[in-house]
């Protein structure tokens, strides 16, 4: 077990190194001068401003040094400045990771709830016109852009109904709650089609299982097997490929947050693009990357937790 | 502990339709790309206004006689628009998947074939790239080079290359243990010629399945960077960028300019991964 778990985490140590490598070495890759880049291009750039890219930068020095220098930054929460907003990158970030976090923790809950259940009841009414309802739908759902699908909530339940707001973040729970409600929507669709569909599959292997018939066979109530006896058996690859989505998910803001104004880090990172602020961009990259890969690593070590066979298997 | 941790979420998983399903919605689905792939390539003539003709006067009208699908906030023909932006939407797609498929091929072939260090470099590679969730190292590569269609195409053609190699080193595998492969070997033929005219000749067949399951996920990439302002540039019909600019509109009621070619991208992407699945199944299986 330890063995697995410094393993995996010396995995993750070296996907991170050279992930982070690549988001900081692809300055070299842009034409002309990277100093000149990092500082947003040529236009009203002063010699001062050069100098501070350089020196924060450390241009100077040899490759593998100015990446030391920026990670050691990094890990200090030093993630230079942004030379368009002239603010510090991590004071930027740190305004607004928590409306990006509660934006993939709203998603998360209503695509597992409802991906779950979706999944649920495709199992138990398997080969009826419920599970091609529910395969389909979610199909179709996993067909649409999440940009599509954002644009299509704010028209209908947004200016024609008038239930929810179409842009903005919202002050306090019940406003964030209320704002947040079709961006987290827009973003759980596309996550329905393949979460119902391990859940559908897990359940559909788990029920095959012989104690399954023995404890039909005692007469227990069918509702009680599906509880114990099928969903509990089916529930590590379930909460692996919900964890995996919602890792993914913090790539996923970017499009959603753009397409309802809410100022996260993912509507951060395409305003940095657009404005050529570079050192913005690599932070929130860096950031997004970091958390996808941390997440992954961690779902990774808790499944044997929920399914002990497996932890049989990995020693 | 077999599955890989880095394994992409947005696998070809997604889009299998259940067998009783298929015959019905490919039918269908076959329909609809036919009738793209003719408004691609007729839409100079069946088009009833030039894409970016300005109209201030019939600013977002609705449907109406002139205008059958309504107009945006410029008073450009939507009908028109999209119409012309079925090019854009079919043919860069097929450009990013064309890069992806020869570096991909090549790759995974020299993964497969030599193994040792060839493949250990490849999948590390592979790994990195995994590591970049969703667009997000498309994103990384137009931040550095910036916005554009052409910069996008390439990017997205650079980032969907590890997904084809894995494909293709995992079938390649498969087909190097064949016996011919040991034959054209002892007759004295170099690995470099026994893979560019035997082996991957054979992997053919299941890679352009493959391929094209992958297409309508292809569209999709593009047509969000071009939402996002990253690929397609005004005046273009690309239906990303056009859902873009007729966002603005949706709060002051009107919905077409942005529905249009919302619900065309969702029509193409649907009906792709419909004959996607059934394609690649028939090349699968060399029917």
């Amino acid at each position: 077990m330890l063995a697995r778990i410094s393993r995996r985490l010396a995995g993750l140590l070296a996907t991170l190194l050279a992930a982070s490598f690549v988001i900081f070495a692809a300055v070299y890759a842009a034409p002309g001068d990277p100093a000149v880049f990092l500082a947003g291009g040529r236009d009203k750039l002063t010699p001062e401003k050069l100098e501070l890219v350089r020196a924060q930068y450390h241009l100077d020095e040899p490759l593998v040094v100015q990446y030391g220098r920026w990670l050691g930054d990094c890990l200090h929460f030093d993630l230079g400045r942004s030379f368009k907003y002239s603010d510090q990158v991590a004071d930027l970030i740190v305004a607004r990771f928590p409306t990006t976090l509660a934006l993939v923790a709203y998603a998360t809950v209503l695509f597992v709830v409802l991906g779950v259940g979706a999944g649920i009841l495709a199992a138990v009414r398997r080969g009826t016109w419920i599970d091609s309802a529910v395969v389909g739908g979610t199909t179709l759902a996993a067909s649409v852009p999440s940009f599509v699908s954002a644009i299509a909530l704010a028209a209908v339940f947004g200016v024609q109904l008038g239930w929810f707001p179409v842009t903005g973040g919202g002050e306090g729970f019940t406003g964030t709650l209320h704002h947040l409600t079709l961006p987290a929507l827009a973003l759980a669709l596309g996550a329905l089609a393949i979460i119902s569909r391990v859940t559908r599959q897990a359940m559909a292997d788990a029920g095959a299982a012989d104690h399954v018939e023995a404890a039909r066979s005692s007469g227990i109530p069918e509702r009680e097997i599906v509880r114990r006896h099928i969903l509990r058996n089916a529930l590590g690859p379930i909460v692996t490929m919900c964890g995996l989505v919602m890792a993914g998910m913090l790539a996923g803001t970017v499009v959603v947050e753009t397409a309802f104004g809410i100022s996260g880090i993912g509507s951060l990172l395409v305003g940095a693009i657009n404005t050529h602020d570079f050192p913005v961009a690599q932070a929130v990259l860096l950031l997004m990357v970091t958390g996808y890969i941390v997440v992954t690593t961690l779902v990774d070590l808790v499944h044997p937790l929920l399914d002990p066979r497996v932890k049989e298997a990995a020693v | 502990m077999t599955a890989p941790t880095l394994a992409p979420t947005s696998a070809p998983a997604l889009v299998k339709i259940p067998a009783a399903r298929r015959s019905y919605g490919a039918i269908l689905a076959g329909a609809v790309l036919g009738l793209v792939v003719l408004a691609a390539l007729l839409a100079p003539l069946i088009a009833p206004y030039a894409p970016d003709a300005i109209d201030l006067s019939a600013s977002l009208a609705g449907t109406t006689g002139d205008h059958l699908l309504g107009t945006d906030s410029s008073g450009q023909d939507l009908l028109s628009r999209v119409l012309y932006g079925a090019r854009t939407s079919l043919v860069a797609p097929a450009l990013l998947l064309a890069i992806a498929a020869v570096l991909g091929i090549a790759l995974g072939t020299l993964a497969a074939w030599r193994g040792g260090w060839a493949d250990t470099v490849v999948s590390r590679l592979t790994d990195v790239m995994y590591a970049f969730p969703g667009l997000l190292f498309t994103v990384l590569i137009i931040a550095v080079f910036g916005a554009g269609m052409t910069t996008s195409v390439l990017a997205l053609g650079l980032a969907y290359t590890p997904t084809v190699a894995k494909y293709t080193r995992s079938v390649a595998i498969g087909e190097r243990r064949k016996p011919y492969i040991d034959a054209y070997r002892v007759q004295g033929m170099g690995g470099l010629r026994i893979c560019a005219f035997h082996l991957v000749p054979n992997l053919g067949r299941s890679v352009i399945g493959y391929l094209v399951v992958l297409f309508g996920e292809a569209l999709m990439s593009l047509a969000t960077l071009s939402y996002l302002g990253f690929g397609a540039q005004p005046p273009s019909s690309d239906w990303g960028l056009m859902v873009q600019e007729g966002q603005a509109a949706v709060v002051q009621g009107a919905l077409l300019p942005a529905l249009v070619p919302g619900i065309a991208i969702a029509l193409v992407v649907v009906s792709f991964n419909v004959v996607g699945v059934r394609a690649a199944d028939r090349l699968a299986n060399g029917r």
